[in-house]
C-alpha cells in the first residue's frame, strides 16, 4: 500500500474495508524496520503490541465501538508521554528502563478512538533542545537531507511523519518543540492554547509552558487529531473546557476580511533570506485570497529567549528533581552513601545541555537571584503577553516564520549552546504568551529544504489559524521528501 | 554577677489535617496500612503525574484560621519547596511561601491565672512527606510513601513565649481548637500534631532578638518542656563563654535528653521556592469564608459557659469536661438521649477520670459509646442495679463498650426487691451475729453498717440497699 | 556576572549534580554566557509590572474528598531500582 497518505485519508480506508488495520499497521511497521537505519525517528518500536492491538481495533471498528476519523490509523507517540506498558525515556539514560503504569491523558483519547501505537518517537532529551541531537538514543536524522537536522525537540515525531513511517504523532511544544521540527520536515504541526491539552502522563520539562500537540501530513489531520485529544481532564488543574474546540468546522477555504499582521520583528536581522522571501509570499497568497494583510511592530521579541531560558530552565530544575534513583530509573552502580548516590545517579544519568539547563535554572532559583531572574522574567513575561494581546486587538491572525532558517546541518549548532537558543526567537513567545501557534510548508529553499509558515491565533482561537493555514495549504503544491519519493510513495 | 536571661520562643506546629484523602490525589489517609499501599503515581512522585488540590483541605485551613483569629488570604497560591530526601518523592514539597492562606492571627492562653494573646504569624497548606524506616540487616532505609501527600496545615507563632508553661499552653489552645473543629485529632505521641521550636535568648531588657536555634523531634508535651529547659541552659553557656549561638536546626534525643546539630554539608537550605506551576490559585471569596463561618462549632470556652449555665455545672466540672472534645462530645451525646446531665458528669468525672489515671490513658483514648453510658444510668435510675454493681458494670462499658442492658441480664445482676428473701437472709444475719445486734440495741447505731454489709455479702451485692436497712431496722 | 568555582560547587549541591573538573569550567563558561546573555532583560523597565505565572485566569480547580485509589503497590514497585518488603530501599538515612 502507499504510505504518502494522511491519516484522515488511511482513516476512511479502513472505514470502507479498502484495507484492513492489521494490514495497515505491517505496512507502517515494515517500512519503520527498512528506514530505521537512515533516519532513527524511534526510540521503542512495539511491533508486537502494535499487531496486536490492530487486531482488536479491527474487530472494535466491526463491532461499532470506533467510529471516529482516527479509527484503526497507526500513531508515534513522543517519548515524553507516559504509555501504560511501553518502556518511556524521554531520551535519557536516567529513563532507560521506566515502563509507566499509566497513559497520558491526550494518548489516552487517541486510544479510545482506536489509534494503534506503533511505537515511541525520538527526541532531545527531556525536550531540551532544537535539534534532537541531545537524545541518549542517538541524534535523529531529517528524511529531506540526512546530513541535517530534523530540528526538536519534537524530531523523531516530525521526521516520522516526513518519512511515511506513520501517518501523523504526537509531540509537545515547550518553545517551539513541534512547530520548528514540522518546518524542518515540511510537515504540519500544531502548538494548541495552553490549558487546551490535557499534561496529565506528559512528563515534565517547563510546565507552565509545555502543551501536547499533533505533527501531521496537512492541516485537516492535525484539527481532527487536536479535536481528539483537547478537553478538560480532572487530572491536570491546567486543563481547562473552553468553547471553540470544533477545529474540523474551521477547515473552509476562504479567509475573506481575516485581519493579518506580521510583525515587522520577525523579519529582520538573523532572518535568512530565502526563509523570508517564503514567507512573503504566503502572505501574499492570503492576500489574494481576501485577507487584509499588513506589518505592524510587535515588540519585545529580543526579551521572548532570555525569559524563556529563565523559567524553562528553573522550572525544569525542579521538574527534573524527582529523577534521583530512588524511584524508577536509572541507579548508579557504586555508591557511598545517600548523597553521593544522588549525584553520582543523576550525573551519570543526564546529558551536557540538561546539567546545564538543570545548573542554570537551580542557579537562577537560588537566594539572592531568585527576584533578579526569576521574577524580573515572569514580569517581562507578563509584557509579552500584553504586547500579543494588544496585536490581537487590531489582527485575527499573526504571521511569521517558524525559525530563522532552514534544517541545519549535523552538529552545527550543538557548539555554541546561545546561537542554538536564538534559533527559537520566533516560537518561544508564543509559549510565554500562551497561544496557539500552527506551522506549515510554505515553499522550498535552493537546497530543496522545506520553509516553515507560522501563524499565531487568540487564547483558544486555534480556529482563525487553522482556517487561515487551510486556506494558505490549497494555494501550496506541498511535495515530498525524495527519500519517500524514491521509495514510491 | 551572673546575667539574667529571657527565653524568646517561637512554634512551628505541624498539624495532619483529617480529610479521608491526600491533599493531591485520592489515596486514602488512612493509618498503619502495610508499606506503599496508600499509594499512586502523583504521591510516589511519578513521571508525567499531576496534583489537584483536595476542596476540604482548604476548607478546613480556613476554619482553622478563622477559629486563631486569622486573616484568610482570598487570593492564595501553592510553592514548591525544593530539596533532596527519599522521603519526598518529586523532591520538592509543594507548600505555601509567598501567599499561605491565613496571616496574623493571635490565640489567648492562660498561664498560672495569667492572660496572653500569642501572636500567629502565619498558617499554610503543604503535603506530609513519607516514612523511612531504618532496615538493621541491610543497613539501609526502607521508604513508605503511605504518609506522602497526607495534608498538613503549618502553624507558624510570632517570636511571643517566654518560657515552657506558655509553649505547652499555646499548644494546647491550638490542640483544642482544632480538635473542636473536627479538623484534626493533634495526636503529639502519633504524629498527628508535631511542633519544632524555635527558641533563643536575650539579657533581661534588651531590645534585639538573640540568635535563634529550630528544635524537631518533640514528641510530647514533656519531651518539649525538656527540650527547652536544656537549649535555655546550652545557649546561656555558650553566651557566658564569649560565644556565639549558631543558627542551626538540631534535633533533640528524648531519652538521652540532648540535642544535636543536624548540619551536613550536603545540606544548603536554599529551598529555591517558586509558584507550582501545576496549581492553579485559589481565590476564596466572601460567600464561601461566611459559609465557613457559619459552620464554626462551638468552642471551649463558649461550651463551658454553656455547661455551667444550662446544666447548674461547678466551673470545676465544666472545665475538666470540656479539657478535651471527647468528653464533651460524650457528655452531650449521652444528654441527648435523655440522661441527667448531673448524673453523666458524675460519671464522667468520677469513675471515668479515676479509670483513665489508673491505666494512664488520656480522655482521647476512651472508646465506649454514650448509648451504653445512658443505658447504665437508666438502669441506676430505675434501681435495677446498686451504685457498687453500676461501678462493676461502668468498667466493663469502659473497658469493651459492652451492653449493659445485657450484661446485666447476662450477670444477673439485678438488685434483689423480693421482700420474702431479704427477710430471710436478714433473719439468718440476725441469727449468725449476737454480738452486732446486742451493740445495736445498746445505742451503738453504727453497728447496724456491719449487719448491712453481711446481708449484701450474703446476696452478692445484689441486695437493695434501702430494703435492707429498712427491714433491718424492722427487725431489730 | 562572572561565575566562580564556589557558585558552581554551590549548585552542584542544590541539584545534585558532580561535575568533572572539565565540566565544571565548561559549566562555569556556559554560565557566565548565559547570564550575561539573559541580563539583556534588565534594560526592560518591569517596575509595577505583577510577575505572570499563568496566561489564563483559571482558578479553583478542586477534587472532592473521595477516595478513588485502591492498592496499586506492586505496580508502583516495579520500577524500583532497589525494593525490601514492599519498600523502595535507598542508602541508610539514620546517623
Amino acid at each position: 500500500m502507499k504510505l504518502n497518505l494522511t491519516a484522515v485519508e488511511l482513516g476512511k480506508k479502513i472505514k470502507n474495508k479498502e484495507i484492513s488495520v492489521v494490514e495497515a499497521t505491517t505496512a507502517y511497521l515494515d517500512a519503520i524496520e527498512e528506514r530505521e537505519k537512515d533516519i532513527n525517528a524511534f526510540v521503542t518500536i512495539d511491533r508486537e503490541g502494535a499487531l496486536k492491538r490492530a487486531e482488536e481495533v479491527q474487530k472494535g471498528i466491526d463491532e461499532g465501538k470506533y467510529t471516529g476519523p482516527l479509527a484503526g490509523v497507526p500513531v508515534a507517540i513522543k517519548d515524553n508521554m507516559c504509555v501504560n506498558g511501553m518502556l518511556t525515556t524521554c531520551s535519557s539514560k536516567i529513563l532507560s528502563n521506566f515502563v509507566p503504569t499509566f497513559t497520558a491523558t491526550a494518548v489516552q483519547k487517541l486510544l479510545d478512538e482506536g489509534a494503534v501505537i506503533v511505537g515511541k518517537a525520538n527526541m532531545d532529551e527531556f525536550a531540551m533542545g532544537s535539534t534532537t541531537e541531545t537524545s541518549y538514543y542517538g541524534e535523529t536524522k531529517n528524511p529531506w537531507d540526512l546530513t541535517r537536522v530534523p530540528g526538536g525537540s519534537s524530531g523523531g515525531s516530525a521526521a516520522s511523519v516526513a518519512a511515511c513511517e506513520v501517518p501523523y504523532a504526537l509531540g509537545s511544544d515547550t518553545g517551539g518543540s513541534i512547530r520548528q521540527p514540522a518546518g524542518f520536515c515540511g510537515v504540519v504541526g500544531i502548538k494548541p492554547t495552553y490549558g487546551r491539552v490535557s499534561r496529565y502522563g506528559l512528563i515534565a520539562y517547563g510546565s507552565s509552558l509545555d502543551q501536547i500537540g499533533p505533527l501531521a501530513k496537512d492541516v485537516t489531520d492535525c484539527a481532527t487529531i487536536l479535536e481528539a485529544i483537547c478537553g478538560k481532564d480532572d487530572r491536570d488543574s491546567t486543563s481547562v473546557k473552553e468553547a471553540g474546540d470544533d477545529f474540523t468546522s474551521a477547515l473552509v477555504d476562504d479567509v475573506k476580511g481575516m485581519k493579518i499582521g506580521i510583525p515587522k520583528d520577525y523579519l529582520g536581522e538573523g532572518l535568512d533570506p530565502e526563509v523570508k522571501k517564503g514567507v512573503l509570499a504566503a502572505a501574499k497568497a492570503l492576500e489574494a485570497k481576501g485577507a487584509i494583510v499588513e506589518e505592524f511592530d510587535l515588540s519585545l521579541v529580543e526579551y521572548a529567549i532570555p525569559a524563556y531560558y529563565i523559567i524553562a530552565s528553573a522550572e525544569a530544575s525542579s521538574n527534573l528533581e524527582r529523577f534521583d534513583g530512588v524511584k524508577y530509573g536509572y541507579r548508579t552502580e557504586e555508591f557511598s552513601d545517600l548523597h553521593n548516590m544522588y549525584k553520582k545517579t543523576r550525573s551519570e544519568g543526564f546529558g551536557p545541555e540538561v546539567k546545564r539547563r538543570i545548573m542554570l535554572g537551580s542557579f537562577v532559583l537560588s537566594s539572592g537571584y531568585f527576584d533578579a531572574y526569576y521574577m524580573k522574567a515572569l514580569r517581562t513575561k507578563a509584557l509579552i503577553k500584553q504586547a500579543f494581546d494588544k496585536a490581537f486587538d487590531k489582527y485575527d491572525v499573526i504571521l511569521g516564520p517558524v525559525a530563522p532558517t532552514t534544517a541545519l546541518k549535523l552538529g552545527e549548532s550543538l557548539s555554541d549552546p546561545i546561537k542554538m537558543y536564538l534559533g527559537d526567537i520566533y516560537t518561544v513567545s508564543v509559549n510565554l504568551a500562551g497561544l496557539p501557534g500552527i506551522s506549515l510548508p510554505c515553499g522550498y529553499d535552493k537546497n530543496g529544504l522545506p520553509i516553515g509558515l507560522q501563524l499565531l491565533g487568540k487564547h483558544f482561537d486555534e480556529k482563525s489559524i487553522i482556517r487561515a493555514a487551510y486556506t494558505f495549504e490549497q494555494t501550496m503544491q506541498a511535495k515530498s521528501p525524495a527519500y519517500v519519493t524514491e521509495r514510491g510513495e | 554577677m551572673a546575667k539574667a536571661y529571657e527565653t524568646v520562643i517561637g512554634l512551628e506546629v505541624h498539624v495532619e489535617l483529617a480529610t479521608k484523602t491526600k491533599i493531591f490525589c485520592g489515596c486514602s489517609t488512612e493509618f498503619g496500612g502495610a508499606p506503599n499501599t496508600h499509594t499512586c503515581p502523583v504521591c510516589t512522585g511519578m513521571p508525567g503525574s499531576l496534583p489537584v488540590l483536595n476542596k476540604e483541605v482548604v476548607n478546613k485551613a480556613i476554619a482553622v484560621g478563622l477559629a486563631t483569629n486569622c486573616t484568610i488570604t482570598q487570593n492564595c497560591k501553592f510553592d514548591r519547596k525544593n530539596y533532596f530526601y527519599p522521603d519526598n518523592p518529586q523532591n520538592y514539597q509543594i507548600s505555601q511561601l509567598y501567599y499561605p492562606i491565613c496571616r496574623n492571627g493571635k490565640v489567648e492562653i492562660e498561664v498560672e491565672g495569667k492572660k496572653k494573646w500569642i501572636g500567629i504569624h502565619e498558617i499554610h497548606m503543604e503535603e506530609d512527606a513519607g516514612k523511612l524506616i531504618h532496615d538493621p540487616y541491610t543497613d539501609s532505609s526502607l521508604v513508605d510513601f503511605n504518609r506522602s501527600g497526607v495534608p498538613l496545615i503549618e502553624i507558624v507563632s510570632e517570636p511571643d513565649m517566654r518560657s515552657a508553661e506558655e509553649v505547652i499552653a499555646y499548644l494546647d489552645k491550638l490542640r483544642m481548637t482544632i480538635q473542636y473543629l473536627g479538623a484534626s485529632d493533634c495526636k503529639l505521641n502519633e504524629g498527628s500534631m508535631r511542633a519544632d521550636v524555635n527558641l533563643s535568648i536575650r539579657e533581661v531588657g534588651a531590645e534585639e532578638f538573640g540568635t535563634r536555634t529550630e528544635m524537631k523531634n518533640l514528641n510530647s508535651f514533656k519531651a518539649i518542656a525538656r527540650a527547652i529547659e536544656n537549649e535555655r541552659e546550652r545557649q546561656i553557656d555558650i553566651l557566658e563563654a564569649g560565644e556565639k549561638v549558631v543558627q542551626e536546626t538540631r534535633r533533640w534525643d528524648d531519652t538521652k535528653e540532648y540535642s544535636y546539630a543536624m548540619r551536613s554539608k550536603e545540606d544548603a537550605q536554599d529551598y529555591r521556592y517558586f509558584p507550582d506551576p501545576d496549581l492553579v490559585p485559589i481565590i476564596i471569596s466572601d460567600e464561601w469564608l461566611e459559609d465557613i463561618r457559619a459552620k464554626q462549632p462551638e468552642f471551649r470556652d463558649e461550651k463551658k459557659a454553656r455547661y455551667q449555665e444550662e446544666y447548674g455545672l461547678p466551673e470545676y466540672d465544666a472545665d475538666i469536661l470540656t479539657g478535651t472534645k471527647k468528653l464533651a462530645d460524650i457528655f452531650e451525646e449521652t444528654i441527648a438521649l435523655d440522661a441527667n446531665p448531673k448524673k453523666v458528669s458524675n460519671w464522667l468525672m468520677v469513675e471515668t477520670m479515676r479509670i483513665l489515671k489508673e491505666k494512664e490513658m488520656d480522655a482521647d483514648d476512651i472508646t465506649f459509646s454514650a448509648t451504653n453510658l445512658a443505658k447504665l444510668i437508666k438502669l441506676t435510675d430505675s434501681q435495677a442495679i446498686n451504685s457498687t454493681v453500676a461501678k462493676e458494670v461502668f468498667e466493663k462499658i469502659f473497658d469493651e463498650d459492652i451492653d449493659p442492658d445485657k450484661y446485666v441480664e447476662e450477670k444477673g445482676l439485678k438488685t434483689v426487691n423480693d421482700e420474702g428473701a431479704l427477710r430471710a437472709t436478714i433473719e439468718q444475719v440476725i441469727a449468725d451475729n449476737p454480738q452486732s445486734v446486742e451493740d445495736y440495741r445498746n445505742g451503738k447505731e453504727k453497728a447496724i453498717g456491719f449487719l448491712v454489709g453481711q446481708t449484701m455479702k450474703a446476696m452478692k451485692g445484689k441486695a437493695n440497699p434501702g430494703m435492707v436497712n429498712q427491714i433491718l431496722k424492722e427487725l431489730l | 556576572m562572572q561565575i566562580t568555582d564556589e557558585t558552581i560547587d554551590y549548585v552542584g549541591i542544590l541539584a545534585k549534580l558532580e561535575l568533572s573538573a572539565e565540566e565544571k569550567e565548561q559549566a562555569k563558561k556556559d554560565m557566565t554566557n548565559m547570564l550575561d546573555y539573559v541580563g539583556k532583560l534588565n534594560e526592560l523597565d518591569t517596575d509595577g509590572v505583577e510577575p505572570m505565572s499563568h496566561t489564563f485566569s483559571v482558578h479553583n480547580v478542586f477534587r472532592e474528598d473521595v477516595v478513588v485509589n485502591g492498592d496499586d503497590r506492586e505496580n508502583m514497585l516495579a520500577n524500583a531500582p532497589e525494593k525490601k518488603d514492599g519498600a523502595y530501599k535507598v542508602p541508610r538515612t539514620f546517623d
